[in-house]
Parts: structure tokens; C-alpha cells; sequence
């Protein structure tokens, strides 16, 4: 009980200490919630040469509120033929999950609920729950649109979890343990984006798909599936799965920069306090935040196949080389550095084939009349 | 779980029963553009089979116009492909001038050409975004899009008065001649086309992403769509040089100078392509016209009070945004046409839908759908 592994507590006893800590934390939560869907809007709408909102409080600072309250207010419908248990429970236990992963964050140092020993292999295993309430709004609606969001969301899940734990566990054998405070810690001259910038690219592209985020939104799908499994919900039901794809979004972030990032340590992180620490942590999950905002503005949908392909056949099979190289450095003791510089060539053929790929545009040589060849003399 | 108690249960290898399921996209659906509705039955994410519905903006615009002045039905005529409501007001008064004998002025000839052209691109600009929302970019096609169709709608209110709707040609000119600063305004107009041209072929041509979503996807054949009766970008796609401005001309094409461009296969991204590239063509066709635009009149002089036609019949085809956009009008005196047709490309190139969905994925429907740039109400007159 007094053998506290996050330092002493702050709130006297341990049980009421956790609580407290966990009801900050979940006003914490709400309140970033509201402004990442406020800041994603208007991220998003300055890429497309909008305003976003900006009628409501100034400069449309209010907007999250205002839509709390409408959907608090509205009326929560259940279709007559969804399976009522099961449609009812759904968001809760896709919410839940999330909630569960802010548990195990480092903050700042000793700011969390709880520093688990095992914080990594906590956050994995958690995160893997919400595969459940997705699949069960997506059976439990009674609708075709969300079954097969539902399904295509399981699936992609399953597959994109396995190349996320094995990259993150190649950075978990550098550091040698799985808390993730301490590996925080070890990031006082160097984060671990230095030196293991592959198992980066992985973790980020894994967690563009576990986010249903662009190009992964596929079990969201607005052209095709309408919103997949969350298309019969309203009210206060939806805004529990916007709720849960915010607060993962702002999860996945904090618990990425901690690990790759360098959290809290990074620059002068225990010289400069704890303020400096926490803002250290929201600034670094904000920059992950906003590339995923942009991610979004600009990339179109993958297919389903194509998602498949490109977890199996490239990503798997470079994070297990990656687990493999890393594997042998650690075994012979071979200098950190070298360990660096073939971690930086892995990921830059990686990136460099994607690259490749993507600047591969078209032909349109054979085009006739094709547009390069209609350029019109100035008048 | 039998919520769905109208399915059909096929075997499947070994022991397992799997059922086919029916999809309702539309026709209230993000991706039909506009009330058209398709039944897809889905095996897991494969389309087996695909029922299109049409109708649901049906107008009786053909009956309305048959019972209407010659001039009256300008208005519905509009209101077919409402994306491009110019094109569809040339191929009318086009038709009605032929069966009637009137000369329409060459000023008037060429202010008809720009707006069409005008209406060719804001249709495509339409296509393009809303191409891209299908394919999955976040809006932001579509908002590139409206930028530049705002600009051309704001064209036409200050030439016209009104954006979507002009009803800006008569039978024998057009309405009113074009404001002093037409031309100033029409280049600038231009210039920002230009530049969100090279926006959206940076945004979505060179995406991987996007490459991968439609490239070689239902590739057709120049038999194929020959025999499925496709016109305009669809058939040009697959490499058939075939234009009815250049085929068949009208009014001032043949005297401006412009290329055809085709696709090599057909495919998904063939007719994105042929789009992308037809307006820079019509820039191109629209710059001409400003420079040979005659001064005189714009309407005819001496047109009946009330026009009556005695005797006879006219096919009036003319290239359309989606493609051949005919007009069909056949007199037997009076103020009212005997028999008003029209023939719709989005009805006929919708028709293939079918033959082109039928085994593709649900999520490669949609964007098949999207490329076939329908709008409905064409379709369903």
C-alpha cells in the first residue's frame, strides 16, 4: 500500500489519490476532446481554404460546447430491429478501452494515474478491446452499412495491431524495458526517433489505420458505408464514439511522442520543471496531431484489399527485419550509433520505395491532345 | 441474427452457408450524386449483382414541352443537366432555329460558344470534385472545385443574371450583349481555371493513392463502349476520337482551333483524365473566341412575335458535358412542337453500370459510379 511505484502520492491515501487523479485526468480528456474537434475542423479548413467555425464564441472557440450540448439534447434512437443490448453497449465499451490507455500515460514526471511496470504491454493489450464494441456496433445495429463497417474494421485492426506491437517492441529492446516512464527517462540526450526512425514510420502508419484515420478510414467510410458502424447511432450515443476516436486520437499521440518522441525528457526536461515537462508533452502530441490532421486533408482512401496487401506484404514483414536487426545489435553489443545508421538506411529505402511510388505518375505521353501539349501561346 | 429475412442463402465450398447480402446505396446516399439508387448484392466486400432505379427526378420534360411555346420551354430545358445549364439551352434553341430556318448573328454565335464552354468546364470541375470526395480525400477536391465554379457562376450572374438557371439564349441569339468588362473579367476567370487545373492535377493525378485506386480499374474496350451506346469523355477514354464538335460541327467550331484528347484504355483514370484535359481545351476554345469575337447584333432581327412552324423534323446532336446531348423535335404546325425528344447521355452511358460494377468491390462501385459523371436530371428528364 505505502510502496507506491509513481512516488508518494499526492491525494493521502492511494485508492482516493487514483481516484482523483483519474477524474483530472477524464476533465482533462473532455476538454482536450472538444478542442482537437475544433482544431481539426479549422486545421482542415485552412487546408481547403475555408474558415471553419467561427460564429460561436470568438473566433468559433465555443463550437465544441455548443455541439456537446445539441448532442446531449437529441433524441437517442434505436432502430427497431438492432439487437438492443448490444447496440447499447457498444460505445461504451469502445470508450472505455481509450480510457483506460490514459490510465498508464506519463504526463510529465510522476504526473499519470498509475506508472505500470509493464506500461507498454498494458497499453497493447487495452487497446486491443476496442476492436469489441466497434464490431458490436457494427452487428448490433441491424444495419448492412455498419455490419460491413463493423467487419472491415476488425479486420483491419487485427492485422494493423501486429506490425505496431512488433515495431514498438524493437524500440521497447533498445531501451530494455517495457515502463514507459523509464523509457522516457532515457531520452534526456536523444530521442528514440534517432535512433530507431523505422520503427517510427511503422508505429506512425500503424496508428493511422488503428485511428481509422485517412488513408485507413475504410470501416468509416462517408462515400461508401455512410459512417459504417456508427451510422444508426444519434444523440449521445455518437458523440461516445466521437468521444473515443478523439481521445484515441490524443492517446496514441502522447503515448508516440513519449516513446519516440523523447515525452517530457527531451530538451531540459528535468532542468526546466514540471510545467515545462507537460507542456513538452502536449506540444509533441500536438505536432503527431496535426501530421495526422494533414494526412487527412490530402490523402484519398485506400481499398480494402490494398490496405490488406500493404500490412502483409510490406509492413509485417519490415517490422519483423527490424525486430531482427535490433535483436542481433543488442545480442553481440554492437555500438549504438551503427544500430542508428541501419535503422536511418532501413527507413529511408522504405520511405524511399513508397516515394518512388508515389512520384510514378502516369503517363500521358500517348494522350493525344493530352493537356501538356495544349498549352496555348500567350496572347 | 435473421435481420435481414429477404436474402437468398447460396453454398459456398464445404459445409459453410454463406448468404448474399443486398446493399441500398441511394437514393439518399453521398456518393449517387443526386436521387439515383442501385441495389448492390454484396458477397462479403465482392459485387455480384447490381439493380439500378431511376426516376426519382423524373419531370415529363419532354410532355412539359410539348405543351408549351417554343419559347416557353426554354427554362426546363435548362433544368436537364442542370451542372451545365447552358449547353443544354444551346442544343435547344440549336434545334428549334434549324427547324424554324433562323440565322442567328455570328456575335451571338460566339458569345454561345463561350458560355457553353463555360458550362463544359463547371460541369467537369463538378465531376472532378466530386470524383475526389468518392475516392475518399476529405472534401478538399471538392472544395478546390467550388473555388472555381463559384468564380464561373459569378461569370454568368453578371452576364446572364442568374448562376444556374440563366436562360440567357433565345431562340435566335442570346438575350442581352455582354457587359463592357466581359472580357477582362472572362481571362481573369480563366487564369484561376488554369490554376486550379494544375491544383487538382497536383492533388489527386500524382497521388499514389489515388493512381492505385483507379488505374486499370473496369478498363473498356472501343467495341464495348461502341456497343453500349457511350458518348463524350466515357468513349473517349477508350481512345475513340470521337467529338461531336469535330464530327458533326455547329455553330462557330469549326472555325476554332482545339484537339480531342482520348484516354489509351479506358479505365477509371482514363476518364478522369479526358475530363481534366478537355478543360484545358475549352480554355483554350474560349481564348479563341475572345479574340474573334465580331461586334454586331446578338439577337436576329425580325423574329415572329409568336413562333409557328409548319412542317417538319430535326435531330439537333450537339456535345454535351457527359456526352452527345440530342435533341429531337419534330413540328406539324402551330406554336407547339408535335414531338420533343431528348437523348440523354448519362441515361446511356448509366445503362453499362452494370457490366462495369458487376465483380468489383463495393468501395471500387462507387468511384465506378462517380466516373461515370451521371447527373439525374438528365437521366431522368
Amino acid at each position: 500500500m505505502t510502496e507506491l511505484p509513481f512516488g508518494d502520492a499526492f491525494f493521502g491515501l492511494s485508492w482516493l489519490d487514483a481516484i482523483i487523479r483519474i477524474v483530472i485526468i477524464v476533465l482533462l480528456m473532455t476538454l482536450v476532446v472538444v478542442y482537437l474537434t475544433y482544431g481539426e475542423r479549422k486545421v482542415v479548413a485552412r487546408f481547403q481554404m475555408r474558415l471553419g467555425p467561427t460564429r460561436t464564441g470568438p473566433i468559433g472557440l465555443l463550437q465544441g460546447f455548443a455541439d456537446a450540448i445539441k448532442l446531449l439534447i437529441k433524441e437517442d434512437i434505436r432502430p427497431r430491429n438492432a439487437d438492443r443490448w448490444v447496440f447499447e453497449f457498444a460505445p461504451y465499451l469502445t470508450f472505455i478501452p481509450v480510457f483506460l490507455v490514459l490510465v498508464a500515460l506519463p504526463f510529465a514526471r510522476d504526473w499519470g494515474v498509475r506508472n505500470l511496470a509493464l506500461g507498454m504491454f498494458f497499453v497493447f493489450a487495452v487497446l486491443g478491446l476496442n476492436i469489441v464494441g466497434v464490431l458490436m456496433a457494427g452487428l448490433g445495429s441491424g444495419n448492412k452499412y455498419a455490419l460491413l463497417g463493423g467487419v472491415r474494421a476488425a479486420a483491419q485492426m487485427i492485422s494493423y495491431e501486429i506490425p505496431l506491437v512488433v515495431a514498438l517492441l524493437a524500440v521497447a529492446m533498445v531501451a530494455g524495458t517495457l515502463d514507459l516512464n523509464a523509457i522516457v527517462s532515457m531520452q534526456d540526450t536523444r530521442p528514440f526517433i534517432l535512433i530507431q526512425p523505422l520503427a517510427f514510420v511503422i508505429f506512425f502508419t500503424a496508428m493511422l489505420s488503428e485511428l481509422h484515420r485517412a488513408p485507413f478510414d475504410i470501416p468509416v467510410a462517408e462515400s461508401e458505408i455512410v459512417g459504417g458502424y456508427f451510422v444508426e447511432y444519434s444523440g449521445i450515443r455518437w458523440s461516445m464514439f466521437q468521444l473515443a476516436e478523439y481521445a484515441s486520437l490524443w492517446a496514441f499521440s502522447i503515448f508516440g511522442s513519449a516513446i519516440f518522441l523523447g515525452g517530457w525528457q527531451f530538451p531540459f526536461g528535468d532542468d526546466w520543471g514540471w510545467g515545462w515537462q507537460l507542456a513538452l508533452t502536449l506540444i509533441k502530441s500536438l505536432i503527431m496531431i496535426m501530421l495526422i490532421f494533414w494526412v487527412r486533408a490530402t490523402l484519398p482512401r485506400l481499398r480494402m484489399d490494398q490496405l490488406m496487401s500493404f500490412c502483409w506484404k510490406a509492413l509485417i514483414e519490415v517490422s519483423f527485419a527490424l525486430l531482427l536487426v535490433n535483436g542481433l545489435f543488442l545480442y553481440y553489443g554492437w555500438p549504438e550509433p551503427i544500430l542508428a545508421a541501419v535503422n536511418w538506411a532501413g527507413a529511408i529505402l522504405f520511405l524511399g520505395g513508397i516515394y518512388l511510388r508515389a512520384v510514378r505518375k502516369p503517363s500521358t505521353k500517348n494522350l493525344v491532345g493530352s493537356y501538356k501539349h495544349a498549352e496555348v501561346p500567350n496572347q | 441474427m435473421s435481420v435481414w429475412p429477404e436474402e437468398r442463402v447460396t453454398t459456398a465450398e464445404g459445409d459453410l452457408d454463406t448468404v448474399d447480402m443486398t446493399v441500398n446505396v441511394g437514393p439518399q446516399h453521398p456518393a449517387t450524386h443526386g436521387v439515383f439508387r442501385m441495389v448492390l448484392t454484396v458477397d462479403g466486400e465482392l459485387v455480384v449483382d447490381c439493380e439500378p432505379y431511376i426516376g426519382y427526378l423524373h419531370r415529363g420534360l419532354e410532355k412539359l414541352s410539348e405543351n408549351a411555346d417554343y419559347r416557353q420551354a426554354m427554362g426546363w430545358w435548362d433544368r436537364t443537366d442542370y451542372l451545365a445549364g447552358m449547353c443544354c439551352e444551346g442544343a435547344y434553341t440549336m434545334a428549334v432555329e434549324k427547324l424554324a430556318g433562323i440565322e442567328v448573328p455570328e456575335r451571338a454565335e460566339y458569345i454561345r460558344v463561350i458560355m457553353m464552354e463555360l458550362s463544359r468546364i463547371n460541369s467537369h470541375f463538378m465531376f472532378l470534385g466530386a470524383f475526389g470526395a468518392d475516392v475518399g480525400s476529405f472534401g478538399t477536391s471538392f472544395v478546390y472545385a467550388w473555388r472555381e465554379r463559384e468564380r464561373i457562376y459569378d461569370l454568368f450572374e453578371e452576364v446572364a443574371g442568374d448562376r444556374m438557371f440563366p436562360t440567357y439564349f433565345r431562340i435566335g441569339g442570346v438575350t442581352m450583349d455582354l457587359p463592357d468588362n466581359f472580357e477582362s473579367r472572362c481571362r481573369w476567370v480563366l487564369s484561376s481555371i488554369r490554376q486550379g487545373l494544375e491544383d487538382f492535377d497536383g492533388l489527386l493525378t500524382g497521388n499514389e493513392v489515388f493512381v492505385e485506386r483507379c488505374k486499370d480499374l473496369t478498363p473498356v474496350t472501343p467495341e464495348q463502349a461502341i456497343a453500349w451506346g457511350f458518348t463524350g469523355p466515357m468513349l473517349r477514354a477508350t481512345g475513340v476520337p470521337w467529338d461531336i464538335r469535330k464530327a458533326e460541327p455547329y455553330s462557330v467550331y469549326p472555325e476554332l482551333d482545339f484537339e480531342i484528347p482520348v484516354g489509351l484504355q479506358g479505365d477509371v483514370f482514363d476518364r478522369f483524365h479526358v475530363r481534366l484535359a478537355e478543360c484545358y481545351q475549352s480554355v483554350r476554345i474560349i481564348e479563341q473566341c475572345l479574340e474573334q469575337m465580331p461586334e454586331g447584333r446578338v439577337l436576329a432581327p425580325k423574329l415572329p412575335k409568336t413562333l409557328r412552324i409548319n412542317e417538319g423534323e430535326i435531330y439537333m446532336p450537339t456535345e454535351g458535358t457527359k456526352g452527345e446531348y440530342g435533341v429531337y423535335m419534330m413540328a406539324r404546325g402551330g406554336t407547339q412542337p408535335y414531338r420533343a425528344k431528348l437523348r440523354s447521355p448519362s441515361f446511356c452511358n448509366l445503362s453499362a453500370l452494370k457490366e462495369l460494377v458487376v465483380g468489383s468491390y463495393v468501395a471500387d462501385a462507387i468511384i465506378i459510379l462517380g466516373s461515370l459523371d451521371i447527373v439525374l436530371g438528365e437521366v431522368d428528364k
